[in-house]
């Protein structure tokens, strides 16, 4: 009687742990009105668990279903899941593993490219998710004695992501986002790609070396002055007053450091 | 740190109280719904949401549903909390549905007679529970903890089952309604799971509804489902969320409201979501339903 008292704590790891193996037996403590173990019943569950995890992926990662296509990235999807089930409740934060995933996946070795992408797609879905903040104003820069300026610091706005990639992640991740596919790409054309979401829309700017370097060295704290001193160092021309507008526009940031 | 002060948010207090529903037909909102819902003559009584989709931090999902909720009264789904499962609740996601509570003070508090959690995985799925007396005092314990994290009552909702257990010590029926009775949780009645389980199983879902306690039922879901067979040739009901509601439904449910009285009455429809105007003509339905058994209101009418 005690051994069938604990039943369930036994049984339940059983259950689940057929469903996201197809080699898994039918568990054996199972039954159906025809009195047997029918695999077809307990197979509607793997089913669902498996259907509603690619959906999911799809809903996360619109532009790689896109560009893969829908049946193989059914496959792929299929792949990922078995090898990096939900560790969380919430679905909308699933898939953060996947660019790692289709970096290492042969089959997409001829598209480098994708797993850039898919982290496009995982800063705009964070972007999405994130807490609501109100953006810096431009009257915020001009109420600033001129003395000052170069040791300001900017305090990011909590939705703001950014990505140094190899690849043009972001006219992808935008061509496969809209019903616009837009011109001819380079993939191989390397992009800086800054997401933001200053109200409820998120936002996404492809930006050159030079700006992507100064806004990157912004996020991570560091003064005006050495973020301009890093975007010049890149080489590439650099206009401090076009990129500060340009980081205003983008709603990157919230407010000066110290500043209310 | 940033300002609390949200300018998206509505300055004004919501308009409707958390008071209880009204015996009539809602829907589950979907955000791409959200223009016709607000654009046209009112339709639905209520909106169900799912717990879990508002469990972020902020952006488009918190403020669409600050919108809704301004209008309507609102009924929170969870499909997360797990309560059948062997292990211990997860107060980390506990706590989450308690704020999704306390935000937006839903009208009624749902979740399911099921399990969706292994470890550190989560399956996505509302997984059977054998009836034995052991998962009974189980799935009582983690009501209670649930119901005095949240300050009160939830509904617990009926599953859709494919598949028994062999160590069955009692009837789906007996098993909600002795969780019913210890932990005073409320139900909730899915008229469409009640067909597809016992269907799938062989039994008579007049049967199980006789002896279901609906005297605790306080709301009722109605979806569609998927006809399949199993390895014997049997039909399988798959509760697929998909589809308009089934006939057979349609009739089980008003012999439902014939015993109970008006409920409130959500159409689900999750998955290949159509247009707004699909989910309307299902409420009207519904609500046919509700005012053709209001207007004979004694007509076997079950008093307790």
């Amino acid at each position: 009687m005690v051994e069938t008292a604990r039943r369930w704590a036994y049984d339940a790891p059983v259950f689940a742990g057929g469903l996201l193996n197809a080699d898994a037996a039918t568990p054996s403590f199972l039954t159906s009105k025809s009195g047997a173990n029918d695999p077809r019943r307990y197979a509607v569950y793997r089913n669902n668990v498996m259907v509603s995890l690619i959906r999911a992926m799809e809903a996360n990662f619109p532009a790689i279903a896109r560009l893969v296509g829908e049946e193989f990235f059914s496959a792929l999807a299929q792949v990922f899941i078995s090898a990096n089930p939900p560790r969380t409740r919430l679905l909308f934060e699933y898939g953060a593993e996947f660019p790692i995933f289709l970096e290492s996946f042969e089959p997409v070795r001829p598209y480098p490219y994708l797993a850039d992408v898919a982290r496009v797609e995982q800063m705009w879905r964070e972007a999405f998710h994130e807490t609501d903040a109100p953006v810096m104003a431009a009257v915020d820069f001009t109420d600033i004695p001129p003395l000052q300026l170069p040791a300001l610091k900017l305090s990011a706005h909590p939705a703001t992501r950014i990505l140094n990639s190899s690849f043009a992640a972001g006219s992808i991740f935008t061509a496969n986002r809209s019903d616009d596919p837009g011109g001819n790409i380079d993939p191989t054309k390397g992009e800086w790609v800054l997401v933001t979401r200053p109200h409820m829309d998120c936002e996404v700017r492809i930006l050159g070396t030079a700006s992507g370097t100064f806004i990157n060295a912004l996020l991570a704290s560091e003064t005006l002055e050495a973020a301009a001193v890093s975007a010049m160092s890149t080489g590439e021309p650099f206009d401090l007053a076009t990129n500060i507008s340009g980081l205003l526009a983008s709603g990157a940031f919230t407010s000066i450091e110290g500043v209310e | 740190m940033l300002h609390a002060s949200n300018t998206h948010e509505p300055s004004h207090p919501v308009r409707i109280p958390a008071h209880l529903l009204r015996p009539r037909a809602g829907a589950g909102f979907k955000p791409e719904h959200l223009s016709s819902i607000l654009n046209e003559e009112p339709s639905a009584a209520f909106f169900e949401v799912h717990a879990e989709n508002y469990m972020g931090k902020g952006g488009a999902p918190h403020a669409q549903l600050t919108r809704l909720r301004q209008d309507y009264p609102l009924s929170v789904h969870g499909v997360g909390m797990s309560i059948g499962a062997p292990g211990a609740l997860d107060t980390t996601h506990l706590n989450r549905l308690k704020a999704v509570v306390d935000r937006w003070q839903p009208a009624l508090v749902s979740e399911h007679l099921a399990w969706s959690t292994h470890e550190e995985t989560y399956l996505n799925d509302l997984l059977p529970v054998p009836y034995t007396n052991e998962v009974l005092a189980r799935v009582c314990n983690h009501i209670d903890e649930t119901q005095s994290a949240l300050a009160r009552p939830i509904l617990l909702e009926n599953p859709s089952t494919y598949v028994q257990f062999d160590q069955c010590e009692m009837s789906e029926s007996d098993f909600i309604r002795e969780i019913a009775r210890r932990t005073g949780c409320g139900l909730l009645l899915d008229v469409n799971n009640v067909f597809v389980s016992a269907t799938n199983h062989g039994y008579s879902p007049v049967d199980y509804l006789d002896s279901f306690p609906l005297e605790k039922v306080r709301e009722i879901h109605l979806a569609g489902h998927a006809t399949e067979e199993d390895s014997f040739g049997n039909p399988l009901l798959i509760d697929a969320h998909d589809r308009p509601v089934a006939d057979e439904v349609w009739e089980l449910y008003r012999h439902v409201i014939a015993l109970s009285g008006p409920l409130p009455t959500l159409i689900e429809w999750d998955n290949d979501i159509p247009d707004w105007s699909v989910l309307v003509a299902e409420m009207v339905a519904a609500n046919a339903v509700l005012d053709d058994v209001a207007t004979a209101p004694l007509l076997g009418r079950r008093h307790g």
